[in-house]
């Protein structure tokens, strides 16, 4: 990792340079919510002008490009009474710029799930091998809570990291792929004043954070409230549309579907990314749902964010962006859902062991 | 259980050619193809009931036919191009690489696009994946395997296993339960398995007919039969996933350690490695971490059985 320092003119220019060559995706305003600020996403970009580089936080999270909504994996092309199977792993080079930390992190996260098992996926390799990833940091939402879930800050799986530092960026340089674009450029050495200015901006960062959500020994907890009336209390109130999966920057499950073309000359095999909330999620064969209830798949979503991996590699896949909770219809998100399971809980203690002065 | 995640599916040293070959330091790891499957022709469609089709497949790519080794207690993805894919578990003999059993029940998309597939139609397998039965733990104690219904499927292979080692292992049973007696699949290879794999052999059904002239009942009135000992003792359990309460907690009861109680279990897989999610029991895969699960795992899974 090598430290520059760049002047925010400088890097449009670069940014500039760097999108007008490039296929490249940043943040735009695409619109208006009701609250009157503006819906950011990630979309197809060609110009530093189209980029909102002070954009709070996108609805969708960077996901779909690497795990894309619907994705081909194979063709099959029928003669008499054969056929031959075709793979193609199409990942044209593609620039992400903007991303926040914990976009970052879940990304780390994917790369996790999807590279490091036993059978790595070679679709998502490619995409991720293809992509120059520029993050960038920024002030937390009222409702972010990445830092309790540890994730506000980024060490790897970018190329460039920019931290805003009033009228330049400071830049970790995390591969020579960027650094050679960025030698084309001004760069200064980070003097004393800039690292002073950066020690500052991680400071206010961490200490902006308004929500917080306890997640320590949560899995034990999530363990000991399997039954609680707490899941059938909020599978009530959703709506098992799947709104969160598909915002989510971690949610990765996908269905594997596949369809004969309209000639019948071929089919396609296509995996679609799928959310754990849809009725059929673990419908088998025969009619079989192994979690029929709302409840039930509500409660999977939140195992499998907040216990299943802490079982498996030792962490939780939230990142803490609270993209869930914006984009829920019914207004459920995991601060809540969590801290009604811990309050629940702890008054039950309060119960089992009597304080001092109740007695 | 967790071990076996590290032994190479299927790899059997004997006639592992690469056991012999000087190691490539280049190579990072072997990894297997997963994105595409291997062709097969279905050689023979036998069918065995009414619902239940045994299909013979054979890899037509004779190196692919060399690389697929699999192990008692795996499966594989079964893809009808165009219709889907499905986990089938495979019910054949290890040793042999010219075929490949699988046993097939009618009740979805994929398995009825099979059930319509006549002789010489071409599918595609992926795999094998998941976790088998620890055969080589098994060794010099006595087997019982229990299966109800299709659940005979996955236990064949280990039969077959057995058949081939029979030396190795003490008393062998195997426990075989059903609806109706029509429903007992395999029952031309019954004699097979009582006088050549020398297994004691033990059926029963549920709801008789005028034929039938053996035992009655649920599956677990079978063990009041024979005695056997349960400190020396690994069983296999496959069938509904009713039955693996009962007989596990019957076994529990007579004294086999959970750890020595398998089970198979059954999700609606997509990916079969560990990708989609859909096969998720609690915290564990089951095309991962299972399908073949000791019995102390499956318990401390929430929603398992």
């Amino acid at each position: 990792m090598i430290y520059k320092v760049i002047s925010k003119t400088e890097f449009r220019k670069f940014i500039d340079a760097l999108v007008k060559h490039n296929t490249a995706y940043g943040p735009r305003a695409v619109d208006t919510g009701k609250d009157g600020k503006p819906i950011y996403q990630f979309m197809p970009v060609t110009s530093a002008d189209e980029i909102d580089f002070d954009y709070t936080v996108t609805h969708s999270s960077a996901k779909h490009l690497f795990l894309p909504y619907r994705d081909e994996l194979s063709r099959f092309r029928f003669n008499d009474e054969d056929w031959e199977q075709e793979v193609r792993y199409e990942a044209p080079p593609l620039i992400l710029i903007g991303l926040r930390p914990c976009d970052i992190n879940a990304i780390n996260i994917l790369d996790e799930v999807m590279l490091h098992g036993p059978y790595p996926s070679p679709y998502y390799l490619a995409r991720r091998k293809n992509t120059f990833i520029i993050g960038m940091d920024h002030l937390p939402l009222p409702d972010c809570f990445c830092k309790s879930m540890n994730r506000h800050t980024v060490n790897h799986g970018f190329n460039l990291f920019c931290s805003d530092i009033g009228d330049k960026y400071y830049l970790s340089i995390n591969s020579s792929k960027a650094y050679t674009f960025l030698k084309e450029f001004m760069l200064e050495e980070p003097s004393y004043e800039d690292n002073c200015l950066l020690i500052e901006r991680r400071k206010t960062i961490k200490q902006s954070f308004t929500t917080n959500i306890e997640v320590t020994g949560l899995p034990v907890f999530l363990d000991i409230e399997f039954d609680s009336p707490i899941w059938q209390k909020w599978g009530d109130k959703c709506l098992s549309c799947g709104s969160c999966a598909m915002v989510c920057p971690t949610c990765y499950c996908y269905s594997v579907e596949e369809r004969f073309d309209v000639d019948l000359k071929g089919s396609s095999r296509q995996n679609h990314l799928y959310s754990c909330n849809l009725i059929d999620f673990a419908q088998v064969a025969g009619g079989h749902n192994f979690r029929p209830r709302n409840g039930d798949r509500l409660k999977y979503r939140y195992y499998h964010h907040y216990r299943g991996f802490a079982a498996n590699d030792n962490q939780q896949i939230c990142v803490g962006c609270n993209r869930c909770g914006r984009a829920c219809l019914a207004d459920i998100n995991p601060k809540d859902v969590i801290n009604d399971l811990r309050l629940e809980r702890e008054s039950c203690m309060i119960c089992v062991s009597p304080s001092p002065d109740r007695t | 259980m967790h071990d076996m995640r590290f032994t190479l599916p299927g790899q059997d040293l004997n006639r592992e050619p690469f056991a012999l070959k000087p190691p490539d330091f280049q190579k990072k790891c072997e990894v297997m193809i997963t994105d595409r499957g291997y062709k097969c022709r279905l050689t023979n469609i036998v069918t065995i009931s009414s619902q239940e089709k045994l299909f013979l497949l054979r890899i037509i790519n004779p190196q692919e036919r060399e690389l697929f080794n699999f192990r008692p207690g795996q499966f594989l993805m079964l893809e009808v191009p165009g219709y889907g894919e499905a986990p089938i578990s495979i019910s054949s003999d290890n040793s042999n690489h010219e075929f490949i059993e699988i046993c097939i029940r009618k009740a979805g998309h994929v398995t009825s696009a099979m059930f319509e597939a006549k002789q010489g139609a071409v599918v595609s397998i992926r795999g094998p994946f998941g976790t088998a039965f620890p055969m080589e733990a098994m060794e010099g104690s006595n087997v019982l395997l229990v299966a109800g219904g299709l659940g005979i499927a996955p236990v064949r292979a280990p039969l077959y296993w057995i058949g081939n080692h029979r030396d190795r292992y003490k008393n062998v049973y195997l426990l075989y339960g059903a609806k109706e007696p029509s429903q007992l699949l395999f029952s031309y290879q019954f004699e097979e398995w009582k006088k050549v794999s020398k297994v004691e052999l033990m059926t029963i059904v549920e709801n008789p007919d005028a034929s039938w002239a053996g035992r009655t009942g649920m599956i677990t009135e079978l063990f009041n039969d024979f005695s056997f000992d349960a400190k020396k003792t690994f069983a296999i359990v496959c069938g509904p996933p009713v039955m693996f309460k009962f007989v596990c907690n019957y076994l529990d009861g007579k004294g086999i350690p959970m750890n020595r109680m398998f089970v198979s279990l059954e999700r609606r897989m997509h990916c079969g490695m560990g990708k989609c999610c859909r096969c998720m029991v609690g915290s564990t895969f089951t095309c991962l971490d299972g399908p073949v699960f000791d019995y102390w795992s499956v318990m401390n899974l929430k929603e398992a059985i």
